[in-house]
């Protein structure tokens, strides 16, 4: 057996290299299938390992509750909300949380200015707690301490977008920004954090959390989201339950009514990410694999044109002692390989591509292949080239010798 | 007991609604060393005989047996077994492979006996050195002349030590210098020890041989021994 299955591959060989330009056009269904089957794993699972990775850096033990109204509900008016006493109930009453902080959004993009220079920039109320929580930390000057929530300070940290978009100094503390009127001293420049899916982390504008919600003014309306990390032995599920349970009852909700508020773990939002990423390699590659099937069918073309221009010669192998499995041998390990190399070069070939687009668009995570998409991409083209390749070589084992020889 | 013997061995052919006998119950015998000519007209049912007698073609009618093996009995594998070992086929039109050198022609047979590649290309190399080519070995066959391709195959044909050489028209796309030369190879080999059949219609070529078998319309008529001395 092995001693056929090399010599057969031998002549294969010879007579794909034989047509070195036929036998590159046939397989070019399966270099294309298999480079775009490539392409888009790598940029997909590029993506979700970045996902992955900037999803630890949010710490992966921490969660959020903020406020849920269905649309239902928002059409009459209604609007749920979290308020500062929920937040404080949940510090007083919670176990196993290690810090817990408020965020206060500001009206959805605010204006920031610093001297001629304007721009609109995400403002944040919070406490010292959110640094340990979402894991941002200064790199020049100080965060927000406690102090400067209890004396509601005039104080800002900034992303550096903002001291970018701002023209701001590279060291931009101690300068002085208007926000929303008012002016708030730079304390502390933020770590760089990069792009997460096209948006940007940098740029963040953190206030004192009681500044906030004095600026604010109106505060029984106050819509705050509650940022928490549990603390070392704490259960997720067991947090979350109590949370429930203690936000439930301060909302008055009776048994049959749903919770007007999300809490969502870092760990769940990836999950939830990496599902819909799956989903979108599933489906692209799907449809890519038709490709696969295409370039299936050329080289199973190829294969039947070549068995019958070469009918004369496998009469000569019959007639000089070539048996069927010979013939079907070398006949399937020819389309066999020219599928296999086919799926070599569409390997790297979708390689390359991935890392080419992964790379000339800015901000998108670097392309990375999984061994299995590997493993698939070669086997799946090595199964094409026996699927489309048994039936024209076993339509050349199967002729007759005397017929094959004298075959015009 | 004979080399080859066959009995009552009919070919028929369905043409349309007509029914062909290309072989009508012919019986011969032939023994180790022979060398037998086949002579005839065209359509006399010479070529189909030596399809036969290759086991490329089945009868059908009649029993054939060759070197111990009877062969109607046996199937496609053991047929393709029986052309490996015991069979050395020349075509007048050569049939060559055309992608493969000399070397790789002659050596081809024996890929089908498992034989290793080195001692495939030893083997191939003796064979060649036999017919005189062993300076051609790399050349593709249409790099060869008529006369160096049909060695060549007269080569591949003898390299796997066959019971019996059959050789269908061999000098028929060959002129007369090249033809003698070929038949004074197969003279050597017949010399040497060598069983050889040949089918031929030219009156030189059956001259070689000692024994001229004629047929007409599908049967044997006249078989004859020529003397030693004519020879």
């Amino acid at each position: 057996m092995f001693y056929v299955m090399l010599e057969s591959t031998r002549s294969a060989l010879i007579s794909i290299l034989a047509h070195g330009l036929r036998s590159f056009l046939t397989t070019l269904g399966i270099v294309i299938g298999v480079a775009s089957v490539i392409a888009v794993v790598s940029l997909t699972q590029g993506m979700s390992a970045f996902i992955g990775e900037s999803f630890s850096s949010l710490g992966s033990n921490s969660l959020t509750v903020q406020s849920y109204t269905p649309i239902a509900e928002q059409m009459r008016g209604v609007r749920a909300r979290l308020t500062p006493e929920d937040l404080e109930l949940i510090e007083r009453r919670a176990e196993g949380v290690a810090s817990i902080t408020p965020i206060l959004y500001g009206s959805s993009a605010s204006q920031v200015r610093y001297a001629a220079q304007t721009t609109f920039s995400q403002i944040m109320g919070t406490t010292y707690a959110y640094r340990e929580v979402s894991q941002s930390y200064v790199q020049l000057g100080r965060f927000i301490a406690e102090s400067d929530n209890l004396t509601r300070r005039r104080v800002t940290v900034i992303g550096s977008k903002v001291r970018d978009d701002l023209g701001l100094p590279e060291n931009p503390v101690n300068k002085y920004v208007e926000l929303g009127g008012e002016w708030f001293k730079v304390i502390g420049l933020l770590e760089t954090k990069g792009d997460f899916m096209g948006f940007s982390q940098d740029d963040i504008v953190l206030v004192p959390y009681a500044t906030m919600r004095s600026l604010q003014g109106n505060q029984a309306r106050t819509d705050i989201q509650i940022q928490l990390s549990l603390s070392e032995n704490a259960d997720v599920e067991d947090v979350t339950r109590q949370l429930t349970a203690l936000l439930r009852n301060a909302h008055d909700l009776s048994p049959d009514e749903d919770d007007d508020f999300v809490i969502n773990t870092a760990e769940q939002l990836m999950n939830t990410f990496d599902t819909v990423i799956n989903m979108v390699t599933l489906v692209i590659g799907g449809i890519v694999s038709i490709s696969l099937l295409v370039g299936g069918i050329g080289i199973m073309n190829i294969m039947l044109v070549s068995v019958t221009e070469r009918t004369r010669e496998i009469g000569i192998c019959k007639a000089i002692g070539a048996k069927r499995h010979h013939i079907l041998a070398q006949f399937l390990i020819e389309a066999i390989l020219l599928s296999l190399l086919g799926g070599l070069i569409g390997l790297a070939l979708g390689f390359g591509l991935g890392a080419a687009i992964s790379s000339s668009i800015e901000s998108f995570p670097p392309a990375s292949i999984p061994l299995w998409a590997i493993v698939l991409a070669l086997g799946f083209s090595g199964f094409v080239g026996i699927l489309f390749g048994i039936l024209p070589a076993a339509k050349a084992a199967n002729l007759d010798p005397i017929d094959a020889l004298r075959y015009e | 007991m004979a080399l080859i013997r066959l009995s009552g061995i009919s070919r028929h052919y369905e043409m349309g609604s007509q029914l062909v006998r290309a072989l009508d119950e012919v019986d011969v015998e032939i023994e180790r060393n022979e060398y037998v000519a086949f002579v005839g007209s065209s359509g006399s049912g010479k070529s189909t005989f030596l399809n036969i007698l290759g086991c490329l073609e089945r009868p059908t009618l009649g029993q054939y047996y060759l070197n111990g093996a009877h062969v109607e009995e046996l199937d496609h594998n053991q047929l393709a077994e029986i052309r490996n070992r015991e069979i050395g086929f020349i075509f007048q039109s050569f049939n060559l492979l055309p992608r493969a050198n000399a070397l790789g022609n002659v050596m081809q047979p024996l890929v089908y006996r498992r034989i290793g590649y080195r001692q495939r290309r030893e083997m191939a190399t003796e064979a060649l050195r036999r017919v005189g080519l062993e300076d051609r070995m790399d050349h593709l066959p249409n790099q060869l002349s008529g006369g160096q391709r049909q060695r060549v195959a007269i080569a591949r044909a003898l390299v796997t030590r066959p019971a019996i050489l059959l050789a269908d028209e061999p000098t028929g796309n060959l002129d007369s210098r090249t033809s003698t030369e070929i038949m004074h190879l197969f003279d050597q080999l017949h010399a040497e020890g060598q069983t050889l059949i040949l089918v031929t219609h030219e009156e030189d070529i059956a001259r070689h041989c000692g024994r001229i078998v004629e047929l007409k319309d599908g049967r044997i008529f006249r078989d004859r021994q020529r003397t030693e001395a004519a020879h």
